[in-house]
């Protein structure tokens, strides 16, 4: 049921968020802190922060304060704020994102980060590369890279119970 | 084009200039707090600075003194971003005879996208809406007796992070309710929100006629219009906006209606008390009370900013 098809293409939300912990955990024992990128990305966040057993909080950061396009469409509402609860300046940060596109939003979130203090490194994982950058921005890990077309959407879709699945949308 | 039916929103129900919060959506009213809620935060940044209105300019159209709320807009455009020119019209081209409408027609032509505009004239706001082109917006900052909106969101917002919910409460809005443009922008916000009680509160000569009209309960005692209140909005006592004998003197005003912590103790324990500023101590509130526990005089102007934020990204959002 976490399966999202359209047409040949299936993916496992679950199984690929299994692979993407897997490949984050030894960044975070090394001491790499956790930002989730709303709304998806905050939930992996989340959920990784508590099956990895760590303490605190994860970060939450929000694009809407730097995106490229509030000429075009103006402010976007809803959403988590920005707010990351330990000290930016010398940071060592795992940015997660549920999908990477244009890197538009990675390119917002960078800006909003560096509001906040001057990390030491930034990095990023996300559980989609679907091509289509507009930005020289890339993922450091993906669990999945595939190719979608510029008309089809995907989405990270989170349930009553916490887990996830993704919604392919378009031709 | 503006919308026919309200001037502050375009064809799609979106906001692109702020002129009253009267006719405004629970939902346009919710996303304003919402959003200036996102705008606090800013703050606690190293950078206080968010680009959103980088490269727009801004112009303050102040036709009427004010220092605290032109401030407030500017720190607030400054935070987005935006250049900010500030015109103390009352002192130029107004005095040297030029109209409204050439005014804006000159300021246009330097490129302004955000006029905020305080006039002595009722109404003064709208007529300049409605001769801005398509990308320009305007924000009342307070006409004549009419409208005070971005006080009145603010209000808003205070009352909402104080209080939460606005479906349980009693607000009573105390003083001079006649000339305030406050009040009425406060009483059209709350009965938007589902506030189900609102009193005004006043002396019988600075009481308007239509109040009750405007779904209030009004009240010429003090206490008995704050006793069991949530929220007690004092107003300032208009003494340059007086013309003949309203009141007896500012003495008697304040044996009569001046919020003391005695009477105070009427309203409910967890009561707040709220003031636009500038507070006349000893007029129509106690010292005390200003500086006391219950007061969230200084949050209100902290809010304010945001509030300015959130009104100018959303309208220079939309476009008419």
């Amino acid at each position: 049921m976490n399966m999202a098809k359209s047409g040949a293409l299936v993916l496992d939300a679950e199984a690929l968020y299994a692979e993407l912990r897997g490949a984050v955990q030894p960044l975070v024992a090394a001491g790499a802190r956790l930002v989730g990128v709303t709304s998806g990305g905050a939930w992996l966040a989340e959920r990784m922060h508590q099956d990895l057993g760590l303490s605190g909080k994860p970060g939450v950061i929000s694009s809407v304060m730097h995106r490229d396009d509030f000429a075009r469409r103006g402010l976007a509402s809803g959403g988590a704020q920005t707010l990351l609860p330990f000290e930016v300046e010398g940071a060592d940060i795992l940015l997660l994102d549920d999908v990477l596109y244009t890197g538009r939003t990675i390119r917002a979130v960078l800006n909003e980060l560096f509001d906040y203090g001057r990390p030491a490194r930034v990095r990023l994982a996300v559980l989609v590369d679907r091509g289509g950058r507009e930005l020289p921005v890339a993922a450091d890990i993906a669990a999945a890279r595939i190719a979608l077309s510029a008309d089809q959407s995907l989405a990270l879709a989170r349930d009553a119970s916490g887990a996830f699945s993704f919604q392919v949308e378009g031709a | 084009m503006l919308s026919k039916r309200n001037p502050q929103l375009n064809k799609n129900g979106e906001l692109i200039h702020l002129l009253s919060t009267e006719g405004l959506s629970r939902d346009i009213l919710t996303h304003i707090l919402d959003t200036a809620s996102s705008f606090v935060s800013v703050n606690d940044r190293e950078v206080k600075k968010v680009p959103l209105l980088r490269g727009k300019s801004v112009f303050n159209l102040f036709f009427e003194n004010s220092t605290r709320t032109r401030t407030t807009f500017e720190i607030a455009a400054k935070r987005l971003s935006a250049d900010v020119i500030n015109l103390d019209i009352a002192r130029s081209s107004a005095a040297k005879g030029e109209s409204l409408l050439d005014t804006i027609a000159n300021l246009s032509a330097m490129a302004a996208d955000i006029f905020v505009v305080r006039h002595g004239e009722s109404g003064a706001p709208y007529l300049i809406a409605q001769h801005v082109a398509p990308h320009v917006h305007v924000v009342n900052a307070g006409d004549g007796r009419h409208a005070h909106p971005t006080q009145g969101l603010l209000d808003m917002y205070t009352i909402r992070h104080y209080k939460k919910d606005f479906t349980q409460l009693t607000v009573a809005v105390v003083g001079d309710v006649l000339h305030s443009r406050v009040a009425r922008s406060d009483i059209h916000a709350l009965t938007t929100l589902g506030c189900p009680e609102v009193r005004v509160v006043g002396p019988r000569t600075l009481v308007p006629a239509d109040m009750r009209e405007m779904g209030v309960r009004v009240f010429h005692d003090l206490e008995e219009g704050i006793r069991g209140c949530d929220v007690v909005i004092m107003l300032r006592l208009q003494n340059e906006r007086m013309s003949g004998a309203l009141l007896p003197s500012s003495q008697e005003y304040f044996k009569s209606f001046g919020l003391t912590p005695q009477k105070l103790q009427l309203a409910k324990p967890d009561a707040i008390v709220m003031h636009p500023g500038p507070i006349n101590r000893g007029v129509e509130i106690d010292s005390a009370v200003v500086d006391g526990a219950q007061s969230v005089i200084l949050p209100q102007v902290t809010f304010g900013i945001a509030v300015r934020m959130a009104v100018m990204s959303i309208v220079a959002g939309n476009e008419a």
